[in-house]
């Protein structure tokens, strides 16, 4: 373990170094190899599984497969129908893809905090981190993705004069005067909107991986009796946090979709 | 915070997984959930449709039976009612025919009885004139006193 020459923070630190291509190092094209990887095995994951239930899906009796799908698809598509009353082909398997994707990526924080990085080690390669939520680009390319979809959607459903019109005139009034103040918070309000979403999901994870580094820099923080019970701290912590943390990913996931809703829903209306 | 082009390949691949699940994933099995929708509503109505019809196959069999009871009490008393006159006709004929019998002993009692007497009067009155004869002896001839003789016995 990395405390024997540096404890702990270096330990942290380790953990907490993504994945880059050593020629660009720091730049814009430093792209984290780890969070692009997890991200895509996680996501192709996900549509293979669906993909194939979806293949054979038959409206007779369901396999248990098929049924658990269709648990998720309707719970997701009543999540969608109880914000949004129009047609749902499209922001339903958005919110599906969010809940999903989120879910499957927070879930790597279940997996034991040194497995991948250990892992990836044998191969020689030094930092790994396996949980993409709890990178900030993963987060905000999400949050990104829906607030062009936001703004897409503000467009098809208003058109651009009737778009331009409410970001002009609401929430103040129709009053030139006001046409200033009514664009600036109008502009606030959709900036916080990405960011929140991102923030949120990025600030969880991250604490929650840290928290998980700090147990774990338990397991190897003394030695002797001390050490020992140390160790069984750790063993006792881990755990808890664990089964908390599956609240928490489930959560977020949760939390990310019915805001993506919310919001590509707001788009649809009319002020 | 250290943001790079990952967030852009990420936004790709999201748009990419988002296109994906809106084409070969949502509609199939939101096809197959809705199709069982209507197959489940259909089943129920056709449960409910068989239930009505279980009922008013109760009612009309109920009614079946009652009618079949009556009508086998109204088969029983006509039975009653033939076997009633034919008891009444046999006891009829019974009757008349012991009458018939009785009539046509009574005749023959009657004739028998009549010849009886004639036989008797005659013999009367062969004894009689034998007696007579007897008595008389010669004076009395058979043949001369025979209308006489005669006469005497269908006196008698």
């Amino acid at each position: 373990m990395a405390s024997e020459s540096g404890g702990l923070t270096e330990y942290i630190q380790h953990h907490l170094t993504h994945l880059t291509p050593h020629a660009s190092k720091g730049g814009f094209w430093a792209v984290h190899i780890d969070s692009i990887t997890v991200s895509l095995v996680l996501g192709v994951l996900f549509c293979l599984w669906f993909w194939l239930k979806a293949r054979k899906a038959t409206a007779g009796v369901p396999g248990r497969g098929q049924a658990f799908v269709e648990i998720i698809l309707e719970f997701v598509d009543g999540q969608v129908k109880d914000v949004f009353h129009g047609d749902r082909r499209v922001l339903g398997p958005l919110a599906l893809t969010v809940f999903l994707w989120v879910f499957l990526m927070n879930a790597m924080d279940l997996l034991p905090v040194d497995l991948l990085p250990w892992i990836t080690e044998k191969f020689g390669i030094g930092h790994f981190r396996a949980v993409p939520t709890a990178d900030i680009n993963m987060t905000f390319a999400m949050s990104l993705t829906v607030f062009v979809l936001i703004i897409f959607y503000s467009f098809k459903a208003k058109g651009a004069s009737g778009y331009m019109h409410e970001l002009f005139t609401a929430p103040f009034g129709k009053h030139p005067a006001l046409w200033i103040p009514n664009f600036l918070l109008n502009l606030v309000e959709l900036a916080s909107k990405p960011v929140s979403l991102a923030m949120r999901l990025f600030g969880n994870m991250y604490a929650g991986e840290l928290v998980f580094m700090l147990i774990a820099g338990l397991f190897s923080a003394g030695a002797g009796v001390a050490g020992w019970a140390l160790y069984g701290a750790g063993i006792i912590g881990y755990t808890v946090w664990g089964i908390f943390h599956i609240l928490i990913i489930s959560i977020q996931a949760f939390i990310f979709m019915v805001l993506t809703i919310v919001y590509i829903s707001m788009a649809h209306d009319h002020h | 915070m250290d943001f790079n082009a990952t967030l852009i390949g990420e936004m790709i691949s999201f748009a990419i997984l988002i296109w994906f699940c809106v084409h070969f994933i949502w509609p199939h099995i939101n096809k197959a959930i809705e199709e069982r929708q209507v197959k489940i509503a259909e089943g129920l109505n056709a449960a409910e449709r068989a239930h009505a019809e279980l009922k008013s196959a109760d009612v009309k069999v109920a009614g079946e039976i009652k009618q079949a009871r009556l009508q086998a009490s109204e088969i029983i008393d006509k039975a009653q009612q033939q076997a009633n006159q034919i008891i009444e006709k046999a006891r009829g004929e019974a009757v008349s025919e012991i009458n018939r019998l009785k009539a046509t002993a009574q005749d023959d009692i009657a004739s028998m009885a009549q010849r009886a007497r004639d036989q008797l009067r005659e013999q009367v009155g062969a004894l009689a004139v034998q007696g007579a004869s007897k008595i008389v002896q010669r004076e009395i001839d058979a043949s001369t006193h025979k209308a006489l003789l005669d006469q005497l016995a269908a006196e008698i």
